[in-house]
């Protein structure tokens, strides 16, 4: 069995932010109850041990955790390359230089837009300043510096704009990333859903920009799934490069699984490793033997593995169906649908976004 | 669920032209060689990816030290194997680089 890689640690899902593209999940109450320092020491150590080589903290906001020094601590000493994935908020110049000493080796930024009266209303509170402090912060510490920006209807046309901005804060890498329809997001989805011009435009923006900061800057650019014709590879296949902790501890495939109607499995109760090769979370879509038709049958099967099951779950009710995006789908009318509405003609790029409620 | 962006297989490697002699390699900023004992493979670990090496991938990139030429990488190597190495070093090189795994210009 494959060992995995890569363990998101999702510290906490309290947030300074409000997001309306927040991927995790609508119910938070169920998270409030958050592992202890001693359980995620545990289940780093416990992760080292069965090959993980990256520690991703995020959240949530991870810098609300009060341990987060002691926790990158334990997983560098660990050998794990770590992560940290934050919106800014809480990074003040003497906590990076406690998490610098602790061996933290890579920060993540989130901006929302390329100037603040867009990036704060999509944040939903004034943080668009703070947020290029601390972009400095990190490259003044001698971080290389990932700027993360999640696209959609509402920012995609200023990407130009927000590729300038990267540029200026001097990143090493940025990841414009399209909205993908999970959690909070999914109920937002008409009001983010960018359209075909919109995605033709941005393609053009990236590909200069590619051109001209080739070899200085990597720009990772995530298209929309819903307009490709076969969906992604989900995770690498079903639990066999990555696992996800959620901050109660329940052990995911991926960040999005909590919504499956699969029994839990929490490093509460057991090892990761037990959970990894044994859960019924884990096992359920490993490998191609739980496919139907058009997947069981089809030459992709293992270059995309079905796609998304949280997708094929969230659109038909079915986590064992073919993923809705791909055309070959017999449910891919529910995608083309919403595409077909994100491209009538008459329809605003500045819809309302229902804002999350703001946690912590 | 996420944007996978890590642990993709490397890409083929274009066909540029291979490295002179006298350029010395050295890691791409960032990046960390790490011996992982669960898998006995060397590994580059990266912001968002890990680059599984094969053994010659990881004695090639061990001596990309920023100190010693190409040539000199070379000569180790084919000592060490008693064999040549002269393309095989090379082509591999020039895939790391195109990736920014290992750099090959003589300045930042």
């Amino acid at each position: 069995m494959d060992r995995p890689f890569g363990l998101l640690a999702e510290l906490t899902y309290r947030c300074p932010l409000a997001c309306a593209y927040c991927s995790n999940p609508l119910e938070l109450a169920a998270y409030d109850d958050e592992l202890s320092t001693a359980d995620w020491q545990r289940v780093f150590t416990e992760a080292a041990e069965m090959g993980v080589l990256q520690c991703h903290l995020s959240g949530g906001e991870p810098l609300l955790r009060r341990d987060l020094v002691d926790l990158v601590r334990t997983a560098a000493e660990l050998g794990m390359y770590t992560n940290l994935v934050t919106s800014a908020i809480g990074f003040s110049r003497p906590r990076a230089e406690a998490l610098r000493a602790a061996g933290l080796d890579h920060v993540q930024v989130s901006v929302q837009a390329d100037e603040p009266a867009t990036s704060d209303r999509i944040a939903g509170i004034p943080s668009f300043e703070r947020k290029l402090k601390a972009a400095a912060v990190v490259k003044d510490l001698g971080w290389p510096l990932t700027v993360n920006v999640v696209l959609h209807r509402q920012n995609i046309d200023r990407i130009a704009e927000i590729v300038a901005l990267v540029e200026e804060l001097d990143a090493d890498r940025v990841e414009l990333a399209n909205t993908q329809y999970y959690g909070w997001a999914l109920r937002n989805r008409a009001a983010l859903l960018p359209s075909r011009d919109q995605l033709a435009r941005a393609e053009e923006v990236v590909r200069d920009a590619r051109a001209r900061l080739g070899g200085r800057m990597e720009i990772v650019h995530v298209l929309p799934d819903y307009y490709s014709e076969y969906p992604k590879p989900c995770m690498g296949g079903w639990a066999s490069r990555q696992l996800t902790v959620a901050p109660n501890g329940d052990a995911l495939p991926c960040p999005a699984a909590q919504t499956l109607p699969l029994p839990r499995a929490s490093v509460r109760e057991d090892s990761l490793a037990t959970i990894w090769d044994e859960s019924p979370m884990f096992t359920a879509f490993r490998g191609t033997g739980w496919m139907q038709d058009p997947c069981r049958t089809c030459d992709r099967r293992e270059l995309d593995f079905g796609g998304c099951r949280c997708q094929a779950f969230q659109l038909t009710g079915d986590a064992t169906r073919t993923d809705p995006v791909c055309h070959l789908s017999p449910d891919h009318g529910l995608v083309t649908e919403a595409v077909e509405k994100a491209n009538a003609g008459s329809r605003p790029v500045d819809e309302l976004l229902v804002a999350r409620p703001h946690r912590g | 669920m996420p944007n996978d962006t890590g642990l993709t297989p490397a890409a083929p490697a274009p066909l540029s032209a291979l490295p002179p002699d006298t350029v010395r390699p050295r890691l791409g900023p960032h990046l960390r060689l790490h011996f992982d004992r669960s898998r006995g493979k060397h590994v580059l670990l990266a912001p968002e990816s890990v680059i599984v090496l094969n053994a010659t991938g990881a004695d090639v990139v061990g001596l990309c030290d920023g100190s010693r030429t190409v040539a000199a990488i070379v000569d180790e190597l084919r000592a060490r194997y008693q064999r040549p190495v002269d393309d095989e070093v090379r082509d591999f090189l020039v895939r790391m680089a195109a990736r920014r795994h290992v750099i090959l210009e003589e300045t930042m």
